[in-house]
């Protein structure tokens, strides 16, 4: 176990850099590069790839040099919660509309904490409908419709 | 005297109806989230800049002003009564403040932190409007190399006053550049990086990037272990200080102004570099350092003095050149750019009520906070009783609608969720995410100004070097770099940002 020695988080944030670095090369190099005196599109982001790649190989380095501190606890529920409660609500805004939407979105996000409890998650959702539909549909005007076509609306 | 005739046009525009009332609510907003840990005034403004379509540019903007500076009042209450900042840059106030509240001087503690603070925003308000017009002058005699380089040493200086490894702040720069490039290529037409996906040829939303990175990825990290907040319910009493307290403050609060004024106009840090650094400076030279930790005046003052003084000067550049030293003037660019103003030299002389209205409309703003957080301080308070697990899904619904209402386009909610994503890695991966929005929103204008400089000297580089203005400028970013490569100002980097922690 001694044996080998290093930082996890510099580790793997000099291979995620390296990795971006190399993607980003590669779509740049798909575009004409032009010269220095007519850059092309692909010109000014391959110098930026190439600059990533050595910041990331640099970082890779250093993490073999001294031991870190360690990652800590991640937040596994919050990501599986926190993260698809947008893709969710573009996914279902135009079919539904903003009421059922807003609700559904809250609701999901809500479970994201192991204190909230569903009861309280439901009251709570429909009262941030309420204030939303009240604040930004009627009060500020912003382009929602409160139901969509997949209600029959 | 143009500096009065501009400065009564300034308050003519900001003392209306309209603008007042914008004004107070963008102040209570921004007490608001100040004082609730885990929502930041970057994640706020992203969210409402919406909203703000529907408003005059003058209110829009003082709104969101007074967002940001209300912020940095309302944080210092948290950290005074909980020990916890409300905003990164009261985390300094948090050391000596919470000590005081445990002496069972809360109420003076809050009493320093809001005087210093409104002291320090009329100091800076006028340092804007004294500075603001002749850098305006040498502004308009920019041509795309000046910008070029003023850009570099932008994002240079946003490396130098970053947490941490300066090599990951580079390369979180390059990571935002690359970020910014998204997108439809301005000169030829062709995508850029944009997966095939139809809806990001106009770039990847910025409001999305700066939700995603700044506000969901602090959800993430705030749920990561949950546990309650302590909460000091020390009585509030006696707000005004002692005689003493007050003697204690003035040099403080002098020399934090004085420190938040400079540091605030440098890119990248603002108000939080400022904070931590004046507390650096009470320190040393105090009469007794041993005071410090243990409820000293001038560990309160100083620093809630400086992150004020920061917060406002950081808007001479974005006024004046139209380059934003933080995320949160990066943002007050967008709502620029959303209102059909071009951010830049031009608004001071094209748009004097705009200019003018924002500066005093600070002042104005800094007068209500004194009013609005010492009699209310009860009602913050209350607030703070809230529990994190109900906050959160009321800021994910808000950042949802912000979000969407930008462009009603709904790939930028998938961004916001991939962006959170990148936002939580790289916090876990110990990178600052101030450095990769700041490259995000000045790279396509860096690559514009580097393409057009190219262009107008025939494709030599010698350009960025012949110019007087680029070279000094250019010298400057390197001079920077040198510095923070140095091995003792590296330590000393190390040093003043650990004692965040």
């Amino acid at each position: 176990m001694n044996s080998l020695r290093f930082d996890m988080a510099n580790l793997l944030c000099g291979l995620l850099l390296i990795a971006t670095g190399i993607f980003f090369a590669l779509e740049s190099l798909d575009l004409e590069l032009g010269t220095a005196l007519r850059m092309g599109p692909g010109y000014f982001p391959f110098i930026l790839a190439c600059a990533l790649m050595l910041f990331g190989a640099i970082i890779l380095v250093q993490a073999f040099r001294a031991e870190g501190e360690p990652i800590g606890p991640i937040a596994i529920r919050g990501m599986l919660f926190i993260l698809p409660a947008p893709i969710i609500f573009g996914l279902i805004l135009r079919g539904m509309g903003f009421v059922p939407s807003i609700f559904l979105t809250a609701l999901f996000a809500s479970f994201a904490s192991q204190r909230m409890t569903p009861l309280y998650a439901v009251l709570l959702s429909a009262g941030l409908t309420i204030f939303s539909l009240l604040v930004f549909v009627y009060g500020l005007n912003l382009p929602f419709r409160a139901f969509g076509p997949w209600l029959g609306f | 005297m143009d500096l009065f005739n501009n400065l009564a046009l300034g308050f003519a525009t900001a003392s209306s109806i309209e603008n007042l009332f914008f004004c107070l609510i963008g102040v209570i907003l921004g007490t608001l989230i100040g004082v609730l840990p885990g929502i930041g005034a970057t994640a706020t403004i992203a969210m409402l800049l919406p909203i703000t379509f529907q408003l005059e540019p003058v209110s829009s903007l003082i709104m969101l002003a007074g967002i940001y500076y209300g912020a940095q009042y309302g944080g210092s209450t948290t950290a005074i009564l909980i020990n916890m900042p409300g905003e990164s840059s009261s985390a300094v106030t948090a050391i000596d403040g919470y000590q005081m509240a445990r002496k069972g001087k809360a109420g003076s503690a809050l009493a320093i932190a809001a005087i210093g603070s409104f002291f320090a925003g009329t100091v800076s308000t006028f340092l804007v409007a004294i500075f603001a017009p002749p850098l305006t002058e040498v502004a308009l005699k920019f041509g795309a190399a000046e910008y070029f380089s003023l850009m570099v040493v932008g994002l240079v200086s946003s490396i130098a006053l970053a947490h941490g490894s300066i090599v990951k702040a580079l390369a979180m720069v390059a990571l935002g550049l690359l970020l910014g490039l998204v997108g439809t290529d301005i000169y030829t037409g062709t995508a850029r990086f944009t997966l095939g996906v139809r809806e990001y040829a106009d770039g990847l939303n910025f409001v999305a990037v700066a939700v995603g990175v700044f506000g969901i990825a602090e959800i993430l990290r705030n749920l990561e272990s949950e546990k309650t907040r302590s909460i000091l319910m020390a009585k509030v009493t006696g707000l005004l200080p002692s005689k003493e307290d007050f003697r204690a403050m003035i040099a403080p609060v002098l020399r934090g102004t004085a420190i938040g004024s400079v540091l605030g106009i440098l890119p990248g840090g603002g108000a939080i570099l400022a904070s931590f650094a004046s507390y650096t400076v009470e320190k040393k030279i105090s009469d007794h350092p041993e005071e410090f930790g243990r409820g000293a005046v001038a560990g309160v003052a100083g620093p809630e003095s400086a992150n004020n003084a920061g917060a406002q000067t950081s808007f001479i550049p974005l006024l004046t050149l139209g380059i934003p030293a933080n995320p949160v003037m990066a943002l007050m660019i967008g709502a620029m750019i959303i209102q059909g103003i071009v951010p830049g030299p031009n608004v001071a002389s094209e748009q004097p009520a705009l200019f003018w209205g924002i500066i005093a409309s600070m002042w104005i703003g800094n007068l209500m906070l004194v009013v609005l957080n010492l009699p209310l301080i009860g009602l913050w308070v209350k607030l703070l009783t809230i529990p994190y697990y109900v906050l959160f899904p009321i800021i994910m619904t808000f950042c949802a609608i912000g979000v969407y209402s930008v462009n009603s386009n709904v790939y930028d909610l998938y961004s916001v969720a991939f962006f959170g994503l990148i936002g939580y890695v790289l916090a876990k991966l110990r990178c600052e995410p101030a450095p990769l929005l700041l490259g995000f929103v000045l790279g396509p204008l860096l690559e514009e100004n580097l393409r057009r400089a190219m262009i107008l000297s025939r494709g030599d580089p010698m350009t960025f070097i012949n110019r007087p203005i680029s070279a000094g400028l250019l010298i400057c970013a390197a001079l920077v770099l040198v510095i923070v490569f140095l091995p003792s100002v590296k330590k000393k980097r190390a040093e003043v940002f650990v004692e965040e922690d």
